[in-house]
């Protein structure tokens, strides 16, 4: 465990707040209080399952000065690889979890004139913290969130109740998009946007903030990828002389940690960059999921993000 | 004699256009003037098209900045007297934009720095500014003790124009002052002038 110090809490409350979405909110466990955070932060929760660790990010959504608890939302995936799932089967009020200290890496821009929230499902998350910190010190925002329907949407009726008209709600079944073009095209110089939410929706949101001639530096999203799954792989670690096997449903990551092996990391979700590894060799294709590396660093091979990234093949040797 | 190696030193990576602004303004001397001709050439016309630049034309005749116009051609050229007209035109432009706008930079630092300054106070990020070096390589400085500043300051070490005191300038840059820092080069030796060097022609 690196750059991260965990802290024990207990669950205090958990609301179901849409049809496959539960709002958690912890407490600490040993009185002392939490940490305040900045909007747009995260947490990693660790969750014990039966046969092993997991550990996922989820952004805060309470207000970053509350130091008397945290609030989380999950969106139960299934099919995925259980971390979401253990959310919501086999936590509870009482449960007692451990997770990290608020990590930031989807800031709002200091110095910005105007902010821009564009969120899809789940990605509504990180903007809840984000949308207080704005509030308190009085920025200009508004808040463009798409959903699937009514009932699939968290938070739409709080968000509305707080917020008034800069909250914009777009319902998928009634053949609502987020009409991005328009958004972008009519705000003052020194408008930041962001997006979060499933990753075609990224895309495309960040296509056309650049087709409408947005600067790079006034876009950015958040997207936690979760470790896909494959077939199982070696992996050789030239500095400690070790070998590990990682399981088709296992990240690099986790079969280190699993083998009592320190690797770096911080959002285990494939956005900050800590866990870059050296490729020494490969025996196989190496399947990059992260949203760090540059295109080009993707094709020479010689780095791999050891939380996301796995490869299609026998062996996998990294400066370790 | 300027102390190297500090972060705040500005680089300037060169023009390239940004073929998605709905709009492009460009602020050049009449070195950067030759820049701006080449970003032109590296675009299409409809880019030429949905620019503005602004010459500061600073001691040319306007024959010679008429001339620069021309080779401009087609995008719309304003031609300013200097420096302190050609920012206040970029102000009154800024003061009306909305995003989509690309801000562009070529010629002296000083020019460059108070292109950025202009961006800074409307809420533009400097990195968002693309920006290249043509010509002198004059600074703005601004003395540490009286924070007076000195234009177009071309010596190391040079004499404050405010206070007198003989200022070492440093590569320590503000982008909030646009200026170098200046700072005082015989304050233990006050009777000791060193020899002022011409380090930016």
């Amino acid at each position: 465990m690196t750059a991260s110090f965990l802290r024990r809490v207990r669950v205090a409350e958990v609301e179901p707040v849409a049809s496959r979405i539960k709002r958690f909110r912890l407490v600490s466990a040993d009185g002392e209080p939490l940490s305040e955070f900045s909007g747009g932060s995260h947490v990693t929760v660790c969750m014990q399952a039966p046969d092993r660790l997991i550990r996922n990010p989820y952004s805060l959504m309470s207000c970053p000065s509350d130091t008397s608890s945290y609030q989380i939302g999950v969106l139960k995936v299934p099919d995925s690889r259980g971390g979401s799932e253990f959310m919501h089967e086999n936590v509870s009020i009482g449960t007692e979890l451990e997770i990290s200290e608020p990590l930031n890496l989807f800031p709002p821009a200091k110095l910005a004139r105007k902010h821009i929230l564009v969120a899809g499902g789940i990605g509504i998350t990180p903007f809840m913290s984000m949308m207080s910190e704005l509030e308190s010190v009085g920025a200009d925002f508004e808040l463009h969130y798409g959903v699937r329907s009514l009932a699939e949407g968290a938070f739409c009726k709080l968000l509305e109740t707080r917020y008034g008209p800069r909250v914009h709600l777009y319902f998928q079944d009634k053949g609502q998009l987020v009409p991005l073009e328009q958004v972008l095209a009519s705000q003052p110089l020194g408008t930041h946007v962001y997006v979060c939410g499933p990753k075609p929706m990224i895309d495309w949101a960040l296509r056309s903030a650049t087709l409408a001639g947005w600067p790079d530096e006034n876009i950015h999203s958040e997207q936690f990828t979760a470790p896909p799954i494959g077939k199982p792989f070696v992996a050789r670690l030239v500095r400690t002389g070790r070998e590990v096997t990682v399981g088709g449903h296992q990240s690099i990551l986790e079969a280190l940690e699993q083998n009592g092996i320190d690797a770096p990391f911080l959002c285990r979700g494939g956005a900050c960059g800590q866990c870059e590894t050296a490729v020494t060799s490969c025996d196989g294709f190496i399947e990059h999921n992260d949203h760090y590396l540059t295109e080009a660093e993707k094709a020479d091979g010689r780095k791999i993000m050891i939380c996301v990234s796995r490869i299609s093949g026998d062996a996998i040797t990294l400066d370790l | 004699m300027a102390v190297s190696g500090i972060k705040s030193r500005p680089v300037y990576p060169g023009l390239s256009p940004d073929p998605n602004a709905r709009s492009n303004v460009v602020v050049c001397d009449v070195a950067g003037a030759e820049a701006v001709v080449e970003l032109l050439t590296r675009a299409d016309g409809a880019f030429a098209r949905r620019t503005s630049i602004i010459l500061s034309a600073d001691g040319a005749g306007s024959e010679q900045a008429q001339a620069l116009a021309k080779r401009l051609e087609p995008a719309g050229v304003e031609i300013a007297s200097g420096l302190p007209a050609a920012i206040s035109h970029l102000n009154a432009i800024l003061d009306q934009a909305s995003m989509g706008l690309r801000l562009y930079a070529a010629g002296s630092e000083p020019l460059i720095g108070s292109v950025v300054q202009a961006g800074l106070d409307h809420f533009i990020d400097h990195l968002s500014i693309r920006t290249e070096h043509r010509g002198s390589l004059k600074r703005r400085v601004q003395c540490v003790h009286c924070k007076g500043m000195t234009e177009d300051v071309t010596t190391n070490p040079v004499t404050c124009s405010h206070c007198g005191l003989l200022l070492l300038v440093r590569d320590h840059y503000s982008r909030r002052l646009a200026a170098f820092q200046g700072v005082c080069i015989n304050a233990e030796s006050p009777g000791e002038r060193p020899e002022p060097n011409v380090e930016f022609p």
